[in-house]
């Protein structure tokens, strides 16, 4: 029988086992393109480093005038992981553009997996992928006076993980949207960006003008910037008027956000975006 | 291997009897156009079957509908015993899909493409690399399984990808347009392969093309044009449907050949393209005819079978190139829906 020396396989019916499976493959597959793509490692490191050691630096001695006890760079570490974890993280979501260019969108689409698992994957794979680039960061940690504790690394891993699955799954509602390579990036300017610069990520949240601190408080990722930066402050020996001006945390209408409040808040925004991701590309394509 | 087929054989509604593709009165309406307009069709199991007509005509909408792509407006669809409509995800396990446009991911290796894939539909591991390299092999890719796609030539790539969705052990492989964009070498050795596939799997082809030379290796071929069949059987009844073979013959004398061939045979001749030129019936059994009867010597002898262009002429009244340009400005919108 010819049947016989045909390596057949069986295709099972859908099951959750399935759908992980399909998830792990999409998370596998981000890795190994990340992994391939050394420009890509370099030139997102190179930023972070910039704003960190030259921003830093060219700020510190201004700033340092005012309050005393803490450096600038030291103020600056915890956001510039976020700032990392941001251009890599919606780079990975956004990366779906290609995707659809190059027709692979397509064959992950038409497979007998639901999109959510899919994107699932996808999102997974991003949030590594930037968790895994900011080790690096991480470990400079010591000449910008952040001593290395390690259940403050593992803290700031977790914390860096969240936000990057956040950022990835915002990447892909954008991505839903942008049907051509060449707007990508302008839209990564036109999202990103903002994002940053109103997450407190470069500057403390202590008296902002209003404009300004609504906006902030309304930017998701002020809510995964605030944990990292009092992760990193709960390991400084600073007093409570310079912790204050620098690490003022989140304050809604007088009442102290609490950093569990604040992570639960970024894993339903998190979930919320996945849901919208999911939503659009299960009905567009 | 074999427990493993039995095993699959299993859980399904009854081969052999079920027809691979069963289409009633399917009908799909995009804003203003009809694409489909009225589509019955029956794939029996283990067939090739070409879906033959100009762009435009309805053949990816059609397809697109069977592969749970695109929902019909009307009519029913079952593929492999599975309904379309209802049963998605059954179908989508059980068929392949090669379309128009790439769907590789050329920075991945032709290996790392094929595990993606086995993984994304769930295949059994135990079996997976086995089925891996049985399909790099069937199409001559085993040796370069470790090289990123970005390195192949487009034949390559086409081939890696009809490997791709046979590695799931499909009931029935789509093919849309599989050799468009290719070289004629290229075409010809796809379809090569697909002859081989034919020949050494237990799968139903369903093919979509435009060229009318590849349609001939079709079991059978059903031409579409502007949304419904106009004709359906083997390549040799729809061109035998058609009538008349084409012979062309060189001789010593044309002028007595030709008198004679009026007298004897009562058959018009002309000379056209330096030959002798004539239509009959069946010119495979008219030629020893010719040879014993005409009475002047012949020096050369051909005979043209009807192509399947000129069935495609005789049922629709033009060419396929003509409904091609056509269709382009008739039908804007379906050529919008082909781009979905």
């Amino acid at each position: 029988m010819t049947t016989a020396s045909t390596a057949a396989v069986r295709v099972p019916a859908i099951s959750v086992r399935h759908e992980a499976r399909a998830a792990f493959v999409v998370w596998q597959r981000e890795l190994i393109r990340f992994t391939k793509d050394r420009a890509r490692m370099v030139s997102t490191l190179v930023q972070p480093l910039l704003f960190l050691f030259v921003l830093g630096a060219g700020l510190s001695s201004i700033v340092r005038s005012g309050t005393g006890s803490v450096d600038f760079k030291t103020f600056l570490f915890p956001g510039v992981l976020a700032t990392s974890v941001l251009f890599t993280a919606s780079f990975s979501g956004i990366s779906m553009v290609w995707d659809r260019e190059f027709g692979f969108l397509r064959e992950m689409l038409v497979a007998p997996v639901s999109t959510t698992a899919i994107l699932t994957g996808k999102c997974l794979g991003g949030a590594t992928v930037a968790t895994l680039q900011s080790l690096v960061l991480l470990a400079v940690a010591g000449l910008v006076g952040v001593p290395y504790s390690p259940p403050m690394m593992l803290a700031l891993i977790g914390l860096m993980f969240l936000m990057a699955f956040m950022i990835t799954a915002l990447g892909l509602v954008l991505a839903a949207r942008i049907k051509q390579v060449q707007s990508a990036m302008p839209m990564v300017q036109l999202i990103i960006m903002p994002m940053m610069f109103l997450s407190g990520a470069l500057f403390p949240l202590s008296g902002l003008p209003t404009w300004l601190a609504v906006l902030t408080h309304l930017n998701p990722m002020t809510y995964a910037v605030e944990p990292l930066r009092s992760v990193v402050f709960d390991q400084l020996q600073v007093d409570p008027i310079a912790r204050a001006a620098f690490d003022p945390g989140i304050v809604w209408n007088h009442w102290q956000v609490p950093i569990g409040v604040q992570i639960i808040l970024v894993v339903a925004v998190s979930i919320g975006f996945l849901a919208a991701a999911v939503a659009r590309f299960a009905r567009t394509e | 291997m074999g427990e493993l087929r039995v095993a699959a054989r299993t859980s399904e509604t009854g081969t052999g009897l079920v027809p691979a593709v069963h289409v009633r009165g399917l009908v799909k309406r995009y804003a203003e156009v009809e694409a489909v307009r009225g589509i019955d069709l029956d794939v029996a199991p283990g067939e090739t079957f070409g879906f033959l007509g100009p762009n435009g005509a309805g053949k990816s909408t059609t397809i697109k509908i069977l592969c749970t792509l695109v929902a019909a407006t009307s009519g029913t669809a079952q593929v492999a015993g599975w309904d379309v409509a209802t049963d998605r995800g059954a179908v989508r396990r059980h068929i392949g899909l090669v379309f128009q446009e790439p769907t590789l991911d050329t920075y991945l290796t032709g290996e790392q493409n094929l595990r993606f894939h086995g993984e994304l539909y769930g295949v059994d591991r135990s079996g997976a690399a086995a089925r891996r390299e049985e399909v790099l092999r069937m199409f001559d890719l085993w040796e370069r399984r470790g090289d990123e796609v970005h390195t192949y030539s487009g034949g390559m790539r086409r081939r890696l990808e009809i490997a791709r969705g046979l590695l799931h052990s499909p009931k029935v492989l789509f093919l849309d347009e599989p050799t468009i964009g290719l070289d004629p070498q290229s075409r010809a050795s796809i379809w090569e392969y697909l002859r081989e596939l034919h020949r050494s799997e237990q799968i139903t082809v369903f093919v979509t093309t435009h060229y009318m030379d590849e349609a001939e290796n079709c079991d059978r071929i059903a031409i579409i044009n502007e949304g419904q069949i106009v004709a359906l059987d083997t390549p040799e009844r729809l061109k035998a449907a058609v009538g008349k073979d084409r012979v062309q013959i060189t001789t010593d004398d044309d002028r007595a050949a030709i008198g004679a061939l009026r007298e004897r045979f009562d058959l018009d001749a002309a000379v056209r393209e330096g030959m002798i030129t004539f239509a009959v019936s069946d010119g495979a059994s008219f030629v020893p005819r010719l040879f014993a009867g005409l009475g002047v010597s012949i020096r050369s002898v051909t005979v043209h079978r009807p192509s399947l262009d000129d069935v495609f002429l005789a049922h629709t009244g033009t060419t396929i190139r003509d409904a091609e340009s056509a269709g382009g400005v008739l039908h804007p919108l379906a050529v919008l829906a082909r781009g979905r």
